[in-house]
């Protein structure tokens, strides 16, 4: 028998989920509240104790491996040149990589920006701008500017080969934390997040994890080795490619619904349609967005302040409740589970709303246009109609009443021709919560991980 | 070596001619940034900036090119490219109008080079050595 350990330090929660290798299966999972500002270790071992209740004995892990989101997660900040472009490409890439971009940045830095680099905690900075060949001087003039400033801070440089060679004299000169990538968009359009995207991975590894506190219970755990969106993108991606004879199940989305954040992951390619014209950056077959002013407790207001006040009257005479007053408690009070079955109704009418606006920002966008030769389509973002399966996952859909309903949000209840969202999707719920155990799992054994998927995900009639 | 950004403007899906154009002046030693069709002066624009073009060639195929082309010059001085150069041609006004008309109103909208319907790449080519000095 040989038994695994997998562990998603979260924000709030401390998840666990065992697995026997040998015989396939889960063989439990539990959880409690991440305790990263005394001692990680403490809510580690009180979730370990919990999962030895449940299984009525203590057993023995092979391999304790783990994923993180604690302490705020990997927080970047993206700059570039062009917002359409390198600062686009930029942006993505952090996202791919698991973290969380705080701030983005485009054209010359200014020192107030510089300065909000330094003062808001960001852990590695992602320094972009100019196709290969082209534009050098904005780059320059940025490593320049952070450099002088005192970016103390792990930076990446992926953009413009050409400037390569100064950008390292410049970092060298001020004595910096750098790191040289690929150009993160090499050509007009041509996204190359490789690179960029195993640095970020490795600095996370080497750097971040020790000043996350996450180091004090290395003792514990064999290593660290994802931020937990990483994991749950290298799950989903397996869950939708497959692995070798363990077949896929094709184009997925995946919405996780948080406290903080709302993430939305989509697997499929931009579009499998002949008759569009693409536009804009390249678009990843692995793609993750995060909102993160969409989310159920710490971001809470922030769905109030994406509606006008007329729809805010709207929804407090339609639904009979106070919308201000709900989000507020729910950021004030960021642990309140809900009590009884108002709170479940707030909570599920503000994970509606995040699934729906996350799922805007998300989708592709197309738009007929009428030329002399007749009608075209102009696409820009990801075409997700043929979408297979649109997947749950987070607290919030998990122990909903209504799962399907958040879920549905998705899709494109308005009937708005131009968002391509999912049309006819069915409906799966990670209701063991093992999304982000299954991209570790992956790392070590993906046929595994992929069939435990399968077996596992709950299928919504 | 030199950068042109070539596209075709607007809701024009003439492919073709955009693709001759990419072929000659990657033949001709040229750094070719193509943008293809139903492209934006933003699309252009951009492009230009982070390639650091010399140059953007804007197809236009479908008689509004200059409804599409308006303001573009103003837009490349806003965004820093004060000094690239401008060039347009194709099918860029409707119908059989004086050349010598249209040829004035794109100058006078900061085009440095005007090319009439039918005028050949080979032909283009010449003057984007003369300004490009290669």
């Amino acid at each position: 028998m040989s038994n695994y350990l997998l562990v998603d330090f979260g924000s709030t929660f401390t998840k666990l989920c065992a697995v026997d290798v040998t015989s396939e299966k889960i063989i439990g999972t539990a959880a409690h509240y991440t305790t990263v500002l005394e001692d990680i270790s403490i809510g580690y071992h009180n979730a370990l104790n919990l999962l030895f209740d449940k299984l009525g004995k203590k057993i023995k892990f092979d391999q304790v491996i783990a994923c993180s989101s604690a302490a705020g997660g990997l927080k970047m900040a993206a700059i570039g040149l062009v917002e359409e472009l390198t600062v686009e490409a930029a942006k993505r890439v952090c996202l791919g990589a698991g973290a969380k971009v705080d701030l983005v940045f485009s054209h010359h830095l200014t020192r107030k920006e510089v300065k909000k680099i330094k003062e808001e905690d960001i852990d590695i900075v992602l320094l972009s701008g100019g196709a290969d060949g082209g534009n050098t001087e904005n780059v320059i003039y940025n490593a320049k500017l952070l450099g002088e400033m005192g970016v103390k801070i792990p930076v990446i440089y992926a953009g413009n080969k050409s400037a390569e060679d100064d950008i390292i004299d410049i970092f060298d000169h001020y004595q910096m934390d750098y790191h040289i990538c690929e150009n993160v968009m090499p050509k007009i359009n041509k996204l190359n997040p490789k690179c960029a995207r195993k640095t970020i991975r490795n600095i996370f590894l080497k750097q971040i994890i020790e000043a996350k506190g996450i180091k004090k219970i290395e003792s514990d755990i064999d290593r660290v080795i994802l931020p937990t969106p990483n994991a749950v993108l290298e799950a989903a991606k397996l869950l939708s490619e497959g692995y070798l004879d363990e077949q896929g199940i094709g184009d997925i989305v995946v919405v996780d619904i948080g406290g903080a954040t709302t993430d939305m992951y989509s697997m499929c390619y931009a579009t499998n349609r002949s008759d569009v014209v693409l536009h804009g950056l390249e678009e990843p077959y692995a793609k993750r967005t995060v909102e993160g002013d969409l989310g159920m407790r710490y971001s809470a207001p922030g769905i109030v302040k994406s509606l006008s006040e007329r729809e805010i009257e709207f929804i407090n005479k339609e639904r009979g409740i106070d919308i201000v007053k709900e989000v507020n408690e729910r950021y004030k009070n960021v642990h309140l589970l809900p009590h009884n079955d108002r709170d479940e109704f707030i909570d599920q009418f503000l994970a509606e709303m995040c699934a729906y606006r996350s799922m805007n920002r998300h989708v592709g966008k197309i738009h007929e246009v009428m030329t002399p030769m007749g009608k075209v389509f102009n696409q820009s973002g990801k075409d997700l109609s043929n979408v297979r399966y649109v997947i749950g996952t987070g607290g919030v859909i998990i122990n909903s009443k209504h799962q399907k309903d958040i879920l549905k949000q998705t899709t494109n209840i308005l009937d708005d021709k131009t968002q391509l969202r999912p049309e006819n999707p069915e409906f799966l719920v990670d209701q063991l919560y093992i999304m982000a155990p299954m991209g570790l799992l992956a790392q070590k054994n993906p046929k595994l991980a992929l069939k435990l998927m399968k077996e596992n995900f709950k299928e919504l009639d | 070596m030199k950068t042109i950004v070539i596209g075709v403007i607007g809701a024009d899906v003439h492919a073709v001619g955009n693709k001759i154009i990419d072929y000659t002046l990657v033949n001709s030693g040229y750094n070719v940034i193509n943008i293809g069709v139903l492209s934006s002066q933003e699309d252009f624009i951009n492009a230009a900036i982070e390639t650091d073009a010399d140059l953007i060639m804007v197809s236009s195929l479908y008689g509004h090119g200059e409804i599409d082309c308006r303001g573009m010059r103003e837009k490349c001085i806003e965004s820093g490219l004060e000094d690239i150069l401008l060039y347009v041609g194709g099918n860029i006004v409707v119908g059989k109008q004086d050349f010598n008309e249209t040829l004035k109103s794109f100058k006078e909208m900061g085009f440095d080079r005007v090319y009439p319907p039918g005028t050949s790449i080979d032909a283009a080519l010449e003057d984007i050595k003369e300004d490009l000095g290669e």
